[in-house]
């Protein structure tokens, strides 16, 4: 069972080590000549003059937290989705609760303007 | 030949686990190397179709037909300069790019691209897509904060919010899937799809379908969904500091992902290597000698080809527009039509679930 696992843990090591390897040979082949003005962040011909890490909309975090909740909740539905057909009528009603529970939330979000970007 | 293998069993009973090593690694390196020959002419594909498409003739000057261009363009890159900006932080910065990669390239360990042909034929095969699908975004963001520069971050910004966004609208029509085919494991889900055209999954799961590819283009950040590179807004978005190979790592990446995306449509919507007239009377047995790789390959070229016709064809969309389709249009869509799929499996609706 757990030794099919192992070609997928050496398939994430290759991967890896594909990129590295290009990023190295890169580095081995290409020209190395920095200069100041090369080494700056790209800002549209002019100096960049404040650290680029600035605040950002708070829309961003509001996604990332409604994006959670969705992922769970999408967690909880792969068991019940491989198992359905055996548990019939009972297994539906019981997700088609969770589920409406859910969309109440996502009813109230819509409505409170959490996904308006305007 | 037969020196060979006996060569071969005498080295399997005496290292047993760097045999077993050895025999994954040739198999990893029989997938690899193929997608990465795949995503090279992919690119020479990509900038011919799209070329036709717009009258032009695309690329034509190295090589027959411009046949050796993506060789050029890969022996161009490497030996250009990885720039490091100052202020970025050089260990992530070099780390977004292999973050990129790597999930991309691992993703095709489950998959199954014949009968009996799969490296690891583990049971929970599409929850290991979607999560090594979801680690992508964490290379986007990493790439962006490690730039230290603000077109890098609003483009990583961006494109990360788009791609958690129309995550959650793909995983439902996974869901979906599962719901239709009752395993997470993709050669099962294509043994439930058994059968011609018409008991393929597209017809009775069609919108989810339809929101899963639309899902796929956004995930990967391609037209018409490529607010996060659109170059007359924020440059090359997240990007926009990596030059030389480090820029063809996230290259490579983009591509492979969105060659795994078309073959993950054909696998769960397509019936996979089944053949299109499977189980015909006067078809089926005609097109019996085909291999199903074959039809594999055919239904992921298809998917693959609306992606550069996407491109050619459709204007950019606006970034609140394409929030608005994921949460407010797909969504809903989704939810209800996982219901209507577990109705018709829990009344076992003749022919594609009974």
């Amino acid at each position: 069972m757990l030794e099919n696992y192992l070609p997928v843990l050496v398939f994430l090591a290759v991967g890896t080590i594909v990129g590295a390897a290009m990023i190295a040979v890169g580095f081995v082949l290409g020209t190395r000549k920095p200069d100041s003005e090369k080494n700056s962040p790209y800002e549209c011909g002019f100096e960049a003059f404040e650290d680029a890490r600035m605040k950002f909309d708070v829309r961003f975090y509001l996604v990332a937290i409604l994006f959670i909740i969705f992922d769970l909740e999408i967690a909880f539905l792969f068991p019940w989705a491989v198992v359905l057909d055996q548990l019939g009528m009972t297994g539906f009603i019981a997700m088609a609760v969770f589920l409406g529970i859910l969309v109440i939330g996502f009813i109230y979000e819509w409505k409170k303007g959490a996904l308006e970007w305007e | 030949m037969d020196t060979l293998i006996g060569l071969w069993d005498t080295f399997g009973r005496d290292w047993p686990y760097l045999a077993t090593l050895i025999e994954i690694l040739v198999k990893i390196v029989l997938i690899v190397a193929p997608i990465m020959l795949l995503v090279a002419y992919y690119t020479y594909a990509e900038r011919k179709v799209i070329g036709y498409m717009q009258l032009r003739l695309g690329p034509n000057r190295v090589g027959p037909k411009g046949w050796l261009q993506p060789i050029a363009d890969a022996v161009k890159l490497m030996f250009k300069e990885v720039i490091l900006p100052t202020g970025a932080n050089k260990f992530l910065f070099l780390l977004a790019p292999l973050i990129t990669l790597a999930p991309a390239l691992a993703a095709w360990a489950v998959f199954p691209f014949d009968e009996e042909l799969v490296l690891a034929d583990v049971n929970a095969g599409l929850l290991y897509i979607l999560a090594l699908t979801s680690v992508g975004v964490y290379g986007v963001i990493i790439a962006g904060w490690a730039s230290n520069s603000k077109y890098a971050l609003l483009g990583a910004m961006r494109s990360a919010a788009q791609i958690v966004a129309y995550e959650i609208a793909m995983g439902f029509a996974l869901v979906g899937v599962l719901v239709a085919a009752g395993s997470l494991n993709l050669g099962d889900i294509v043994r439930a799809q058994a059968g011609g055209i018409f008991s393929w999954f597209w017809l009775p799961l069609l919108p989810l379908f339809v929101i899963y590819f639309i899902s796929g283009v956004a995930e990967t950040n391609r037209a018409p969904f490529d607010v996060a590179e659109g170059e007359s807004e924020i440059v090359a978005g997240f990007h926009v500091e990596y030059s030389g190979m480090a820029f063809a790592v996230f290259f490579l990446g983009e591509y492979a992902n969105m060659i795994l995306i078309s073959a993950l449509a054909a696998l769960m919507f397509m019936g996979g290597w089944l053949s299109p007239f499977h189980g015909w009377p006067i078809l089926g047995p005609l097109f019996e000698w085909v291999p199903g790789i074959v039809w594999l390959f055919l239904k992921t070229a298809i998917f693959a080809f609306l992606y550069l016709w996407f491109r050619a064809t459709f204007p950019r969309y606006r970034y609140d527009q394409i929030m608005r389709l994921g949460w407010k249009v797909f969504i809903p869509i989704t939810i209800v039509w996982i219901l209507v799929v577990g109705l018709a499996v829990v009344y076992e609706l003749p022919w594609w679930f009974d």
